[in-house]
């Protein structure tokens, strides 16, 4: 099969539910005559011309409001967000706006619209660094999607689009193919084995809920998402080899949450380790681990595990950096800590 | 002090249809009558939530919403039963929503500050200050994409018109030509803030000379001249020449919000703003130009008084919202089936 990186698979999502759906717009700055930032719009202006692609000012709460607007009269617009850290500019009309209108109006309209951003830390400093999904989560009315490989992020982008809801779309800047912008041959961070995944030429939808389980194991039960997946894959791999079978399951969708596959490894392995990028507090890691332990106690032979990013901004310095994001080595560790607590 | 226009002009008919004039009566009165019901019903008896009255203002909402075809969108303030009314949704419907029963607009999930009625191309009272703005941005171009021939209208305060969320709406709206008014209803007062306090340049108009659009200043207290300019606008808009801002000169009667005293201002000012009452003005001038009778005028206030009675007795008599009724419009959980 054909084998697509993610800026590729998410472009081409983008491309085919435009040429099903005239309804779809695009909206966001420099995602024109630019491409986007990361290129994942790349070629649509010139097919489907100004009225379908909006190149935006740099007004984030703006056309965040102009895009809800579009989406109450009959349009699906597909919100681009230069860096997730921009979205705190536009946090009122998400929030207070796009979240609270089908409840607000008791019904009388969904807010069908997507917002793409990435995020994650990648060298930039702590204004373009942070993974904002905690921020969203704990905000009902919207849906989270964080895909971690190509083929996933197809599927669920064409299922965002055709999702009647507001749904928060993330994605991981070092997944996306290469060193930013545009995708590349050569895998950005050392976790992710490959580049090119093999994704389907025709439009399919991976259903908003569904996790995936990434690695099949008896003796731990991995949650990770975007990034972490690979990190933890690769922690995976080695432990493999001393005879230890880890279970990596992504989400891919952090609300709503897969709540039956996510139980069904933890009553199997009877451990479980959360792995996210998003810092600690009151963040992915903290709510899953108050999930799990509310719901299966009486499954657990261990502490669950969290290994989430420090409670800091993010530092510039490399060496800093690494030491706030969760490495490899970290979810090694936190593997092996609850394989020993009884 | 804040004083009105010292000469104020007699409200000018000439040109307009007396079934217009008439129309607008009724609708004016009806907004001022509604949340005159309110009133009362808040200090009578136990109201759930809060409600902020356009007392004074009416002939903004009903002078720009006459301007509109009826397929055409608006969005609202936290002030926004005035503009409700003016756009057609029903007051029983309203009614019932302010006793948070299961027949209000909203079946008692928004309330007063929250209306909407996508069945009127009401699209919401956005309690947030601003937030409206480029949502109706956003309605416009949906319209413009979609060659409906739709336009926009965005009511907003003179409170509002200091968010960046105007200043990003009115820049795109004018770079892309987009068929939307904003409608800057001044009443002199966010909250305790006078425009004095709170703008450097108080002509709120002339902000549209940044964004090149035309900035029109109104006697927001005659109906017939805040019908005429937002004509202007809405041809301006729907035949594709851009946004135009309309500054409706205007002054809140009653307090920000229920019982709210605005002990920081003189009560002479209120009494003087008084006698530009819009409501007044019209019938003055109805009557004056003998377009209607007294008899005429007085069938349209029963009619309205009678409408309000209906109103009260529907909501009382309606189901009131049990507790798990909200559950169903946190998200819409079936996916679309697009074609
Ligand atoms: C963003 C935001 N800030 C503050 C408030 C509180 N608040 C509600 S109405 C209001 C005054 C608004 O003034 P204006 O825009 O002139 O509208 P008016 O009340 O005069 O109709 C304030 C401060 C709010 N609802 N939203
Ligand atoms: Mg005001």
């Amino acid at each position: 099969m054909r084998q697509l990186n993610m800026v590729e698979a998410l472009n081409e999502a983008l491309r085919q539910e435009m040429r099903h759906d005239a309804r779809v717009i695009i909206i966001g700055e420099d995602v024109g005559v630019f491409g986007g930032a990361f290129h994942v719009t790349h070629g649509l202006l010139e097919e489907f011309g100004p009225e379908r692609v909006w190149d935006t000012p740099i007004s984030e709460e703006g056309f965040m409001g102009i895009a809800i607007g579009a989406a109450l009269t009959g349009l699906r617009p597909v919100v681009e967000f230069q860096y997730a850290d921009f979205l705190f500019s536009a946090m009122d009309q998400i929030i207070n706006q796009a979240a609270k209108i089908r409840l607000m109006s008791g019904g009388q309209t969904n807010v069908p619209l997507v917002i793409r951003a990435p995020q994650g830390a990648t060298g930039r400093g702590a204004q373009h660094s942070q993974s904002v999904e905690a921020w969203f989560m704990h905000t009902p009315g919207m849906k989270v999607v964080i895909p971690s490989t190509p083929y996933d992020a197809k599927g669920l982008l064409i299922s965002a689009i055709r999702d009647e809801n507001p749904v928060l779309f993330l994605e991981h800047k070092l997944l996306y193919g290469a060193a930013s912008p545009g995708g590349g041959a050569a895998p950005a961070d050392s976790s992710v084995s490959k580049v090119g995944y093999d994704v389907p030429e025709e439009p399919y939808e991976i259903p908003l809920g569904k996790a995936d389980i990434k690695r099949s194991g008896n003796r731990v039960t991995v949650i990770a998402t975007a990034l972490m997946v690979h990190r933890s894959l690769s922690a995976a791999a080695k432990l493999a080899q001393q005879g230890i079978e880890v279970e990596v399951i992504d989400p891919r969708t952090l609300v709503p949450l897969d709540e039956e596959t996510l139980s069904a490894s933890i009553r199997k392995t009877h451990r479980a380790v959360i792995v996210s990028e998003d810092v600690s507090r009151a963040g992915v890691s903290a709510e899953l681990a108050s999930w799990i332990s509310g719901n299966l106690f009486d499954y657990l032979d261990a502490p669950v595990k969290c290994v989430a990013a420090k409670n800091t901004p993010i530092p510039f310095a490399p060496a800093a950096e690494k030491a706030v994001i969760p490495q490899e080595s970290d979810i090694t560790q936190a593997i092996w800590q609850v394989l020993s607590d009884q | 002090m804040i004083s009105p226009p010292e000469t104020i002009p007699p409200i000018d008919i000439g040109g307009l249809h007396r079934d217009l004039l008439l129309e607008m009566y009724y609708r004016m009165l009806l907004a001022r009558e509604f949340e005159e019901k309110l009133y009362y019903l808040f200090l009578t008896r136990p109201m759930p939530g809060t409600m902020h009255q356009a007392t004074g203002q009416e002939a903004v909402a009903v002078g720009v919403v006459s301007a509109l075809q009826p397929g055409d969108y608006i969005t609202s303030t936290h002030r926004g039963h005035a503009h409700c009314i003016a756009k057609g949704v029903p007051v029983n419907e309203m009614m019932a929503e302010m006793f948070a029963k299961r027949t209000g607009s909203c079946h008692g999930m928004g309330g007063s500050m929250h209306l909407c009625d996508f069945s009127r191309g009401m699209l919401g009272a956005f309690a947030i200050v601003g937030a409206g703005i480029p949502i109706a941005v956003g309605a416009a171009l949906s319209a413009y994409v979609q060659r409906s021939g739709k336009v926009a209208v965005a009511f907003f305060g003179d409170g509002a018109i200091n968010k960046g969320a105007f200043h990003e709406a009115a820049n795109m709206a004018t770079l892309w030509k987009l068929p939307v008014i904003f409608v800057c209803e001044n009443n002199q007062y966010a909250l305790s803030m006078t425009v004095e306090r709170s703008s450097a340049v108080t002509n709120l108009a002339s902000r549209a000379v940044a964004y090149g659009m035309p900035g029109i200043q109104v006697d927001g207290n005659d109906v017939t001249a805040v019908y005429r300019s937002a004509l202007n606008a809405v041809e301006r808009a729907r035949s594709g020449q851009g946004p135009t801002l309309l500054e409706c000169i205007t002054y809140r009667i009653r307090g920000h919000a229920r019982f709210e005293s605005s002990h920081y201002r003189p009560a002479e000012e209120v009494e003087t703003w008084k006698k530009t009452d819009p409501i007044q003005r019209l019938r003055q001038a109805l009557i004056e130009n003998q377009l209607t009778s007294e008899a005429e005028l007085a069938s349209i206030e029963d009619r309205v008084e009678e409408e309000m009675e209906q109103a009260v007795a529907f909501a009382e008599q309606s189901e009131d919202v049990q507790p798990d009724d909200y559950l169903p419009y946190i998200t819409m959980e079936i996916n679309h089936a697009t074609t």
